[in-house]
């Protein structure tokens, strides 16, 4: 019985262990053949259009939403302190450094990423890739680099419009609800908002975010058993690995970035 | 869907996300105040900086004029050295005051310069001899407190 669970544990390890060996395989093919997939780079067109442009409505929604609650709770918290004034620039760091970031890589993950899970492995599981593969046409080079650069690409533009509807939705808010002072809110913004320090590691973060959500997905669809409910299988993993990849990673990113000066 | 009209979708989602991060940096942050202009550098040594940091501004009469490049601890002397960024169009005679204000209560701080009436300019790389340190507000209390002590007394 003990022996039974050990060996049960160990199994679980070494499958694993090795799932991310092939991981990490399939992601250094990918580098490989991306080379490829610039020469064609309409192939990289289409895919930017099924998971950039087709996720802009629920990122510029989500944004607009996430900017309106932060204008709502920070405006409650910071009245207590009497500091109305320092709305604009609370609104906009927690976007641009942590909420901008994480949250619009989570809805691509959701939107984008679970669809590339399932058609990759649609195809496998109709035989597509090995189809493919017979006519001598690399599938890595020519379904899944393509989609990992669109991906890649895609992330950190829906970021930055995430980042500016939701400073747009704190705006919307704070100053034409609510009534904090226009010139405080911006020049308070400016004042707190660091380009370098605050803008451009948003930027790093979501360009990782991209990276490692969209080979989650690619991964999970290429590995997905060739059943139905072996995609679906592989679809939800994708959500939930790259979800928590993405807060892990967060983590860490956030304690380099941010550990004061 | 065609492929001029997929071009076309994903050009408008390019240029909407560059547009985005340009609103970002000039909008939000603080890219704007970044000034390309030229600069010349000046020193000053204050015996507590207080919470300055580098990147504050140095103001005159209330107006920017530059930013602080760097802040260290010189060995020496055990007292902070700040290197200033001034902006050349702007000159300050010899025996300048470099003050360490704060803007409002809980605000951040930074160099408030008072020029005095000397007839010679500070050059590129001179130092400010005549400073002020922030104020701390420990030693406030601690002061305001020894005088109620000596008034009571």
């Amino acid at each position: 019985m003990i022996i039974e669970s050990l060996r049960s544990i160990g199994h679980r390890i070494v499958n694993a262990v090795w799932r991310i060996g092939y991981a990490s395989r399939f992601f250094m093919l990918i580098l490989l053949y991306s080379g490829v997939s610039f020469r064609r780079f309409h192939l990289i067109i289409k895919e930017i259009f099924s998971s950039g442009v087709m996720s802009l409505i629920i990122i510029l929604v989500a944004g607009l939403f996430v900017g309106m609650v932060l204008g709502l709770q920070g405006y409650e918290t910071l009245k207590r302190y009497g500091a109305e004034s320092a709305l604009g620039s609370l609104v906009a760091l927690s976007l641009v450094r942590e909420l901008g970031p994480v949250l619009g890589a989570l809805l691509f993950a959701s939107r984008a990423g679970s669809a590339m899970t399932a058609e990759i492995g649609l195809m496998k599981a109709t035989d597509q890739i090995s189809a493919m593969a017979l006519m001598a046409i690399n599938p890595i080079a020519r379904l899944v680099a393509p989609r990992f650069w669109a991906g890649v690409i895609s992330v950190p533009l829906l970021t930055a419009l995430f980042s500016v509807m939701g400073v747009f939705g704190g705006y919307i808010v704070g100053v034409v609800l609510i009534g904090v002072d226009q010139g405080s809110f911006w020049s308070q913004m400016q004042a707190g908002v660091d380009f370098r320090y605050d803008i451009l590691n948003g930027m790093i973060k979501s360009a990782v975010f991209g990276v490692v959500v969209t080979v989650i997905a690619l991964f999970e669809g290429y590995d997905a058993p060739p059943t139905a409910e072996g995609v679906s299988g592989a679809t939800t993993r994708t959500v939930v690995q790259s979800s928590l990849a993405i807060l892990f990673l967060d983590f860490i990113l956030t304690a380099f970035m941010f550990q004061g000066e | 869907m065609t492929r001029t009209t997929l071009d076309l979708w994903v050009g408008i989602f390019v240029v909407a996300g560059f547009a985005a991060l340009t609103v970002l940096a000039l909008k939000v942050g603080n890219l704007s105040t970044y000034n390309t202009s030229e600069t010349y550098q000046l020193q000053a040594y204050f015996s507590n900086i207080g919470g300055l940091k580098s990147q504050a501004s140095i103001k005159s009469s209330g107006v920017l004029i530059g930013r602080v490049a760097k802040i260290s601890l010189d060995s020496e002397r055990f007292e902070a050295k700040v290197t200033m960024l001034i902006d050349k169009r702007y000159q300050f005679p010899k025996d300048t005051f470099a003050n360490i204000l704060t803007s409002g209560l809980l605000g951040e701080q930074y160099i408030g310069l008072m020029p005095g009436g000397d007839e010679a300019f500070l050059k590129a790389g001179d130092e400010i001899k005549k400073t002020q340190s922030a104020m701390v507000l420990e030693d406030l209390i601690g002061k305001f407190l020894y005088s109620k002590a000596e008034d009571s007394n």
